[in-house]
C-alpha cells in the first residue's frame, strides 16, 4: 500500500507554491477589505498630489465677508470662521496628513531597523538597546509626542520627529525577533565563514528576510502617524496653524458647532478614511505577505 | 513564582529610572536656550538669569539630573512658572476628572468590547458578527476628537439631552457629575471598545476550537455554558493583559477628549503647560503618567501569574 501512496505524498510536498499572481487573484476574491483599503490608498495618494487641480481656491485666502457661510455653489462644503474654502482646505490638507504620516513611518522604520539589527545581531547590545526600547515604550505615545514637540517647538520635522520616536521600539522589536531567528541558520555561517563583512550581512542577508513584517507594520504605523498628527495638531501641538492640517482644520471647528457644524463635517471624513483605508491595506498586506498567517488560513 | 514576582519587581526599576532621566532630559532637548524660549523675546537678561537659576540651569547637567532624582525621592516635582504653586499641587487638583473620565470610558470599553467580541465569535460569518466586525474597525480607525464633535453636534446641540461641555465634581451630586461625563466616556471607551471587542473575538474563536470545548459539547453540556465556563474563561486569560491596559492607554487618550469636552483635568493641564512653555510643569505630568503606565503594566502582569496556572516561571 505503501508503494502506492508514496508517490503522490512526494507530489504534494513537491508541489511549487502558487505564482504570485495567482495569489493575488485568490487573494482579490477573500479579502475584499485589503483591497478597497489600498485602491482608497491609492485614491488619497492622487489627491494629494493633484490637489491644486481638484480645489483651485486657495486654502489660506482670508475672506471676512463670506465667514461661516453654509453650502453653497462657490462654496461646496462651506466656509470656515476667516472665510477659507473648507473643500479646498481639506483637499489640500491631504499634503500634510500623507506627508506627515509616511515621513512618520520612514523615521521609525529606518530607527527601528537601525536599532533592531544591532541588537539582534550583536549580543552585547542586545540588553542595553532593548532597555531603552522599554523606556520609550513606558510613556503612553500620545504624551510622549507631545512632550517632545513641546521640547522641540512645533514644526512639521519636529512633529515627524516626535511621532517617529514613539514608533521606533515596535519597529525595532520586530526586526529584532526575525535578526534573532535567522542569525543561527546556516547560510548566515557560512557567508560569514567566506568573510562577508558584518555590515554586508546585515544589509544583504539578514535585512531581505524581514522585509514582509517591516513592510506590514510600515503601514500600521503610517495609519498612526496620520492620526497622530491629526491628534497633536487638534490639541494645538501640532505643526503651526498655517498649515490647513485635518486637526487643525477640525479644533478650528470646535467653537462653532452650534453656528456651522459643516466646518467639522469633512476634515473629519477625510480623516477617518484615510486611516481606515491605511488599517485595511494593512491587514490586507499582512494576509498577503505574512508566509505564517498564510498557512494557517 | 515569587521568584519570577520579584524579578519582575527588579526589572521595573531600571525602566522607572530611565523614564525619569527621559522625562528631565525633555528640557535639555530645546534647541538653543529653554530659558529665551520660555521668557519670549521681551525678556530682559536680568530675568532670564533669575529663571535660570529657578530652574538649576546653570548647574552642570550631572548635578542638574542628581538634584531632579534627589527631589523626585522627596515627591518633589519643582514649581510651575505660571501657577507659581508645586507642580504636583496644580496636578493633584485636576487629577478628579481624569481619573473619573478614564475610569468610566474604561467600564464602557468593557461593557462594549467583551460582550460583542464573544456574541462575533459564536456567530461568526452572521450578520451581527459582519456588523459588529465593520463598526470595530471604523471605530478603531476614527480619531476620538471626531467622534466627540459628533456627538456633541448630535446629542448637545440637536437633541439637548447633555451639557455640551465642561465639568462638574462628584460633591455636586452623582447624576449632576455623570451627566457630563457620558458622552466624554462614550468617546473615550469607543476605540478601546472596539479593539477589545475584535481581540474578544479571535480569542474566542481560537479557544472554541479546543478539544475541550469538543468534548464539553459531546457531554451535553448546554451550549451557554460552554461558552461561558468553558471557553470565555480560557480566552479571558490573554484579555486580562488587554484590559488591564485599557485603563492605562485610556489615561493618556483623556488629554484629548477632556479638550473636546472642556473637561478641567490633568490633560487640560498638560496643552495649557505646553502653551505657555511651563517646563516643571509638562515634565511632572508627563513622568506622572508614564509612571502610572509603568505601574499599571506591572500589575497586569502580576495578575498574569495567578490567573493562568499552566505557565511555570523561572
Amino acid at each position: 500500500m505503501t508503494v502506492v501512496e508514496r508517490p503522490r505524498a512526494l507530489a504534494d510536498q513537491i508541489r511549487p507554491e502558487p505564482s504570485f499572481g495567482k495569489r493575488v487573484g485568490h487573494y482579490v476574491r477573500r479579502h475584499p477589505g485589503g483591497v478597497l483599503g489600498s485602491t482608497l490608498v491609492l485614491l488619497i495618494v492622487l489627491i494629494a498630489i493633484f490637489a491644486n487641480q481638484i480645489a483651485g481656491q486657495d486654502p489660506t485666502a482670508l475672506n471676512p465677508a463670506e465667514r461661516l457661510a453654509g453650502p453653497s455653489a462657490a462654496h461646496r462644503f462651506g466656509t470656515d470662521n476667516f472665510g477659507r474654502d473648507l473643500f479646498s482646505r481639506t483637499v489640500h490638507g491631504t499634503r500634510i496628513s500623507l506627508g506627515v504620516g509616511f515621513g512618520v513611518s520612514l523615521a521609525a522604520l529606518l530607527g527601528g531597523i537601525i536599532f533592531g539589527l544591532l541588537a539582534g545581531y550583536y549580543r552585547r547590545l542586545d540588553a542595553p538597546l532593548m532597555r531603552l526600547m522599554d523606556a520609550v515604550m513606558a510613556f503612553p505615545g500620545i504624551i510622549l509626542a507631545i512632550g517632545i514637540v513641546a521640547a522641540t517647538g512645533q514644526s512639521i520635522a519636529n512633529v515627524i520627529l516626535a511621532l517617529g520616536v514613539v514608533y521606533i521600539p515596535r519597529v525595532a522589536r520586530l526586526v529584532r525577533s526575525v535578526v534573532l531567528s535567522v542569525r543561527e541558520q546556516a547560510f548566515i555561517e557560512a557567508a560569514r565563514a567566506i568573510g562577508v563583512r558584518d555590515w554586508r550581512l546585515l544589509g544583504r542577508h539578514i535585512l531581505p528576510s524581514s522585509w514582509s513584517p517591516i513592510i506590514v507594520q510600515g503601514t500600521f504605523v503610517f495609519a498612526e502617524g496620520v492620526l497622530g498628527e491629526a491628534t497633536l495638531s487638534f490639541l494645538g501641538v501640532g505643526p503651526p496653524p498655517i498649515y490647513p492640517s485635518w486637526g487643525t482644520i477640525l479644533s478650528e471647528a470646535r467653537p462653532f458647532i452650534r453656528e456651522a457644524p459643516w466646518m467639522m463635517i469633512l476634515p473629519g471624513i477625510a480623516l477617518t478614511v484615510t486611516v481606515l483605508s491605511l488599517n485595511l491595506m494593512g491587514d490586507g498586506l499582512r494576509d498577503l505577505l505574512d508566509p505564517r498567517l498564510r498557512r494557517r488560513a | 513564582m515569587t521568584r519570577y514576582i520579584i524579578r519582575r519587581l527588579l526589572l521595573a526599576i531600571p525602566v522607572m529610572l530611565l523614564v525619569a532621566v527621559t522625562t528631565f532630559l525633555l528640557l535639555h532637548m530645546t534647541p538653543g536656550d529653554p530659558v529665551s524660549v520660555l521668557l519670549g523675546p521681551d525678556a530682559t537678561v536680568e530675568q532670564i538669569e533669575e529663571m535660570r537659576e529657578a530652574l538649576g540651569l546653570n548647574d552642570p547637567v550631572h548635578i542638574q539630573l542628581l538634584n531632579w532624582f534627589r527631589d523626585l525621592a522627596r515627591g518633589d516635582l519643582g514649581e510651575s512658572i505660571f501657577l507659581g504653586k508645586p507642580v504636583t499641587e496644580a496636578i493633584a487638583e485636576r487629577a478628579q476628572p481624569t481619573l473619573l473620565l478614564t475610569l468610566l470610558a474604561s467600564l464602557v470599553a468593557i461593557c462594549v468590547g467583551l460582550p460583542f467580541g464573544v456574541i462575533s465569535a459564536v456567530r461568526r460569518g452572521s450578520t451581527i458578527d459582519v456588523g459588529a466586525m465593520l463598526a470595530a474597525m471604523v471605530g478603531i480607525s476614527m480619531p476620538t476628537f471626531w467622534l466627540g464633535l459628533n456627538l456633541i453636534f448630535i446629542f448637545g446641540v440637536k437633541l439637548r439631552w447633555l451639557p455640551v461641555q465642561g465639568y462638574q465634581p462628584l460633591s455636586e451630586g452623582l447624576w449632576t457629575s455623570l451627566r457630563y461625563l457620558i458622552m466624554p466616556a462614550l468617546t473615550l471607551g469607543a476605540a478601546q471598545g472596539a479593539l477589545l471587542a475584535r481581540m474578544t473575538r479571535s480569542m474566542m474563536l481560537e479557544v472554541l476550537h479546543e478539544d475541550y470545548v469538543r468534548t464539553a459539547r459531546a457531554k451535553g453540556v448546554s451550549e451557554r455554558r460552554v461558552i461561558l465556563r468553558h471557553a470565555l474563561r480560557n480566552a479571558f486569560i490573554p484579555l486580562v493583559t488587554v484590559i488591564g491596559l485599557t485603563f492605562a492607554v485610556l489615561i493618556s487618550g483623556a488629554v484629548v477628549t477632556e479638550q473636546v469636552f472642556g473637561i478641567p483635568g490633568a490633560g487640560q493641564l498638560l496643552i495649557r503647560a505646553v502653551n505657555r512653555r511651563d517646563f516643571p510643569l509638562i515634565q511632572g505630568i508627563v513622568l506622572i503618567v508614564a509612571l502610572l503606565y509603568v505601574i499599571i503594566n506591572l500589575i497586569v502582569d502580576l495578575i498574569y501569574v495567578f490567573l493562568d496556572p499552566r505557565i511555570h516561571y523561572s
